[in-house]
């Protein structure tokens, strides 16, 4: 199966996000900010970093770039697409994913091991996880802080995904929302960082079912 | 002589023979732009001029040494053609007139140096000191260095993995900043900053070049700070990951696809330093064409163009032939790239002079239809003034110098105000404003003794400590450096990682005092002597002085970086217990040794006696040990012995994991010093109970003592009759150690 990984200009964890996805068996494909082809890749991730810089509001200006055009209409007509940290602010920026992400309650930049439960199976990353079960993955981010104006009516939906466990929330997230995901739940974002918990050498591996969930459905 | 120059040279921090040297190089006086680039280029920041001649006492050699000082940042061979760079270096005096733009870019700086080699940086350690972190100038320096540090690193995608931090009075008004950066790359593709041939093309790449930065190396680095300092502000440079992350990507890609001869970073002294470096490496010279620079001033004149130290820009060296392929990567990655220059063939005889052959490589600059200046290349870089200042080397503290420590507090009361102090404390609230997980290598990260990091297109890690204790070194500098080099290396060995090259950043106050020269030839010799006990070359560093603030100097503080090379990733050690029912043993042999310890300093405030003693065969024989047991598999965790001595190893050991344990103290002292001393060469172990046989046998001969101490179990730590804690507490006083200090908890 091939995962395409989009490099903006200031993406940092595309070739983690491509070694992830080689470990767990995809088959990981570099796809470029500046190109409008998502070559025929099955799936989308969308990496963490600071595209252009994140001097603007972070995924503000990335939301522009052609690959984003193209990625629109690939959630559009269903394919999954997978918005880590700096990627999830880019596809709420894009409205491809309700709500916003504001920098930290605490205002520092925080990276540790938190442990979040998994609220929503019904989405194509989430397929393998077990509901209500919970997943240890880092995050690292200074604007993570997730709002929205009606999370009641979101977790109804069924379109929080992921929630930080009790003590757990890093940044002030309402609700301790982590993850959210679009209606037809092609189409998931989330601020902690699957790719960085694939490997038991490098610590926990509670992102490994994210990635099994996309590989094991299109299979 | 026109006044205009004379008033100028000594502003810019040249002194009156400096001058006279320059009129004799150049046989006519200076144009402004000259005399600026040799103001920089011939500072102590740039040309080492004070230690130049102590450093060639440090060992540079070794089999596995493939680049040692000289170049952008030293470069060892890690097996199987994998190849690691490393270097550390300072940014102490920037992050002092502004710390979150002065710590961000020395990060900045440093990983430019690693990517100069060809290497794709991957991770950095800190190495910081500040005054009491209660008080609030201390507290906003700690807080703007740490969000500078963190900001850099995480934007550009370089993990931020270990590194200490430390607080003593003496840094009040002089923080440090040293910033240690790692990188990877396959050795064949190896570059420098060196052209092949004339017709060679400079190529400028990055930001543009703006006021901000100019006499950084002069101004700011190379004199002392007094009252009113404030006014250097604009010397400080302003970073801009963003443009950073992309410099890096092209440049890899540049090395990647072989279009470059070198690469060169532009650091301290901007442009002058690159062309002159590369000029002069190269015995040939450079034409120059400043107005291809592109400026974020347009009314900047020459000499600022020449010496601004506007960040995130490199110099590429290309072959004619590979100018188009080279702009077009830098295109796609949307960084600006201009010939700045193109390499000439030397001018004159080549002769011999005095023995030595004479480079004649010219560098000649032109800017808006003017000739603006036109040196020998080598007499920038190479042939600055070397000095053999008047030292006067420090007694050695006398054999009975008394630490004058009482050791009759209590014992629980004791290992709590180790614990509680922030100096000894969790680091946690620093390394949480990090990127530790980018690059997917991060074995072990900070808060273990020593980051371990796999190496990418290779089976091996490489393990990486900083240390350094500045009490140590102003008691005796020659032992402190020694001993600088002995803990970095143990923490090396403690992840069971060989410890193989050294990198260091001597910190100290002004080389134009004859004590502090004096003290820094010592901590010279004692750090050769133990770089050579040891087996480990020193394959490149910085040097620091000037750190003083109004006539209050720093202590020395030479700060050590070691790498080492662990064979297996996956048998890397833990510091901390990882389970109960192990066996808890400790290597080496307790002394009362309380000279500069950190028991010390909270009893008593002072600083006394003599630091502990170290014998440098016992501690290689100890390195040995540590890594035949972890090729073994013997070792379940092993933790170095150093600050706050026993009760602090015995505290992280336990709070990490919250496994407890119950020991009996090392005999042969008492009970206090047992926990508190701070004698060399000891490391805790825990093993399982079935190797302690085979423990006991290779310590022995390896001629390293060792003594059981007790299990791991339990949620307390207990020595029965002396202490009995639970784990959970004193966590809870070590991780709230630093933000209560800081006001952030109650």
């Amino acid at each position: 199966m091939r995962i395409g990984v989009v490099t903006f200009p200031g993406s940092c964890d595309d070739r983690d996000a491509r070694t992830a996805v080689a470990s767990m068996g995809g088959d990981p494909v570099p796809l470029w900010h500046g190109d409008g082809d998502l070559r025929g890749v099955d799936a989308v991730v969308l990496p963490g970093g600071f595209s252009y810089g994140d001097y603007l509001r972070c995924g503000a200006i990335a939301r522009f770039s052609p690959v984003m055009g193209a990625v629109a209409g690939f959630a559009r007509s269903g394919g999954p697409v997978l918005g880590i940290c700096n990627g999830f602010q880019v596809l709420c920026e894009a409205g491809l994913l309700p709500g916003a992400l504001l920098r930290n309650a605490g205002l520092r930049f925080v990276c540790r091991e938190v442990e979040v439960t998994v609220e929503s199976t019904a989405t194509a990353w989430t397929s393998a996880c077990t509901a209500g079960g919970s997943l240890t993955i880092p995050v690292k981010h200074g604007e993570g802080r997730y709002v929205h104006d009606d999370p009641a009516a979101l977790a109804a939906a069924g379109q929080v995904v992921f929630r930080y466990a009790p003590g757990h929330n890093p940044n002030g997230s309402l609700a301790d929302i982590a993850g959210v995901r679009n209606p037809a739940g092609n189409v998931v974002g989330l601020m902690p960082h699957p790719e960085h918990a694939v490997d038991p050498l490098l610590g926990p591996t509670g992102g490994r079912t994210l990635f099994e969930s996309v590989l094991t459905a299109r299979v | 002589m026109s006044s205009v120059v004379e008033g100028l040279y000594r502003q810019l921090g040249l002194t009156d023979e400096e001058f006279e040297r320059i009129l004799g190089v150049l046989g006519r006086e200076p144009s402004r732009a000259e005399l600026a680039m040799y103001s920089l280029m011939w500072s102590e920041h740039c040309s080492y001029k004070s230690s130049k001649v102590h450093l060639r006492r440090l060992p540079s050699q070794g089999a596995r040494v493939l680049q040692g000082p000289g170049e952008n940042a030293g470069v060892v061979d890690l097996g199987d053609g994998v190849a690691a760079v490393f270097k550390i270096e300072s940014h102490n005096h920037p992050s002092f007139v502004e710390p979150f733009q002065g710590a961000a870019t020395g990060v900045g700086g440093i990983i430019r140096d690693i990517l100069a080699m060809g290497a794709r940086p991957a991770a950095s350690l800190n190495s910081l000191r500040f005054g009491d972190p209660a008080e609030p100038l201390q507290r906003r320096l700690l807080e703007g260095v740490v969000a500078g540090i963190g900001h850099y690193g995480n934007c550009v995608g370089v993990a931020t993995v270990g590194g200490e931090v430390s607080f003593d009075p003496c840094y009040a008004g002089n923080p440090l900043v040293n910033a240690l950066t790692v990188g990877f790359m396959p050795a064949e593709r190896l570059l420098t900053g060196r052209a092949e041939q004339p017709g060679d093309l400079a190529v400028l790449m990055g930001a543009k070049t703006g006021r901000d930065g100019i006499g950084g190396a002069s101004v700011l680095a190379s004199a002392s700070f007094e009252e009113g300092d404030d006014a250097k502000r604009p010397n400080v440079q302003v970073g801009d990951p963003f443009q950073e992350k992309l410099l890096i990507e092209a440049c890899l890609e540049l090395g990647e696809r072989r279009l470059l001869r070198g690469l060169q970073d532009l650091g301290a002294a901007g442009i002058s330093c690159a062309v002159a470096e590369v000029a002069a490496r190269a015995g040939m010279g450079m034409e120059v064409d400043l107005d291809a620079v592109p400026l974020r001033e347009p009314s900047m004149e020459a000499w600022e163009v020449l010496v601004s130290e506007s960040q995130e820009r490199m110099l590429a060296l290309v072959a004619p032939d590979r100018l188009d392929d080279v702009l077009e990567v830098c295109r796609r990655w949307g960084i600006l790239a201009n010939v700045l220059g193109e390499m000439t063939e030397p001018e004159g005889s080549g002769e011999p002079r005095g023995g030595a052959p004479v480079n004649r490589g010219i560098v000649r600059v032109g800017f808006r239809g003017e000739v603006v200046a036109e040196v020998p290349a080598a007499s920038l870089a190479d042939d600055g003034p070397v000095y053999s200042r008047p030292l006067v080397r420090p007694d050695p503290p006398a054999d009975g110098a008394l630490a004058e420590v009482p050791l009759d507090a209590e014992v629980a009361g004791a290992v709590l105000a180790l614990a509680a102090d922030p100096t000894c404390a969790s680091k946690r609230w620093v390394w949480e404003q990090y990127d530790r997980f980018v690059g997917h290598g991060t074995v072990a990260g900070p808060g273990s003794d020593a980051a371990v990091l796999r190496v990418p297109g290779s089976g091996r890690a490489v393990a990486l400590a900083t240390d350094g204790n500045g009490r140590y070194s102003a008691l005796d500098p020659a032992a402190g450096a020694a001993l600088a080099v002995a803990e970095a290396a143990r923490n090396v060995a403690c992840t069971g990682a060989q410890p193989i090259a050294v990198t260091n950043c001597l910190n100290f106050a002004s080389p134009e005092r004859p004590e502090v020269m004096g003290s820094f030839a010592a901590a010279v010799d004692g750090m050769a002597a133990a770089c050579q006990a040891l087996g480990l070359p020193v394959t490149g560093g910085n040097v620091s002085f000037y750190n003083e603030s109004s006539g209050r100097p720093i202590h020395p503080t030479p700060i050590v970086g070691v790498l080492g090379l662990l064979e297996d990733p996956g048998a890397a050690v833990p510091s901390a217990f990882p389970r109960p029912g192990l066996d808890v043993w400790l290597l080496g042999e307790t002394r009362v040794e309380l000279g500069g310890s950190a028991w010390q300093r909270l009893t008593t405030g002072h600083l006394k006696g003599r630091p502990p003693a170290l014998d440098l065969a016992a501690e290689a024989a100890l390195h040995r040990l540590l890594v035949t047991l972890a090729t073994r598999r013997l070792l379940a965790a092993a933790h170095d012995l150093s600050d706050g001595g026993l009760a602090l190893a015995l505290v992280e050991a336990t709070v990490a994991t919250g496994v407890g344990a119950t020991i009996t103290l090392p005999p042969g002292v008492p009970p206090l010093a047992a926990l508190v001393s701070e004698s060399a060469s000891r490391v805790l172990l825990a093993i399982p109970p079935a190797s302690a046989e085979e423990l006991a046998t290779l310590a022995a001969e390896a001629g390293v003592p060792a003594t059981r101490l007790g299990t791991t179990g339990g949620d307390r730590l207990v020595v029965p009759g002396l202490l009995d804690l639970p784990v959970s507490g004193l966590r809870g006083t070590y991780e709230a150690a630093l933000p209560r200090a800081l006001g952030e908890l109650a």
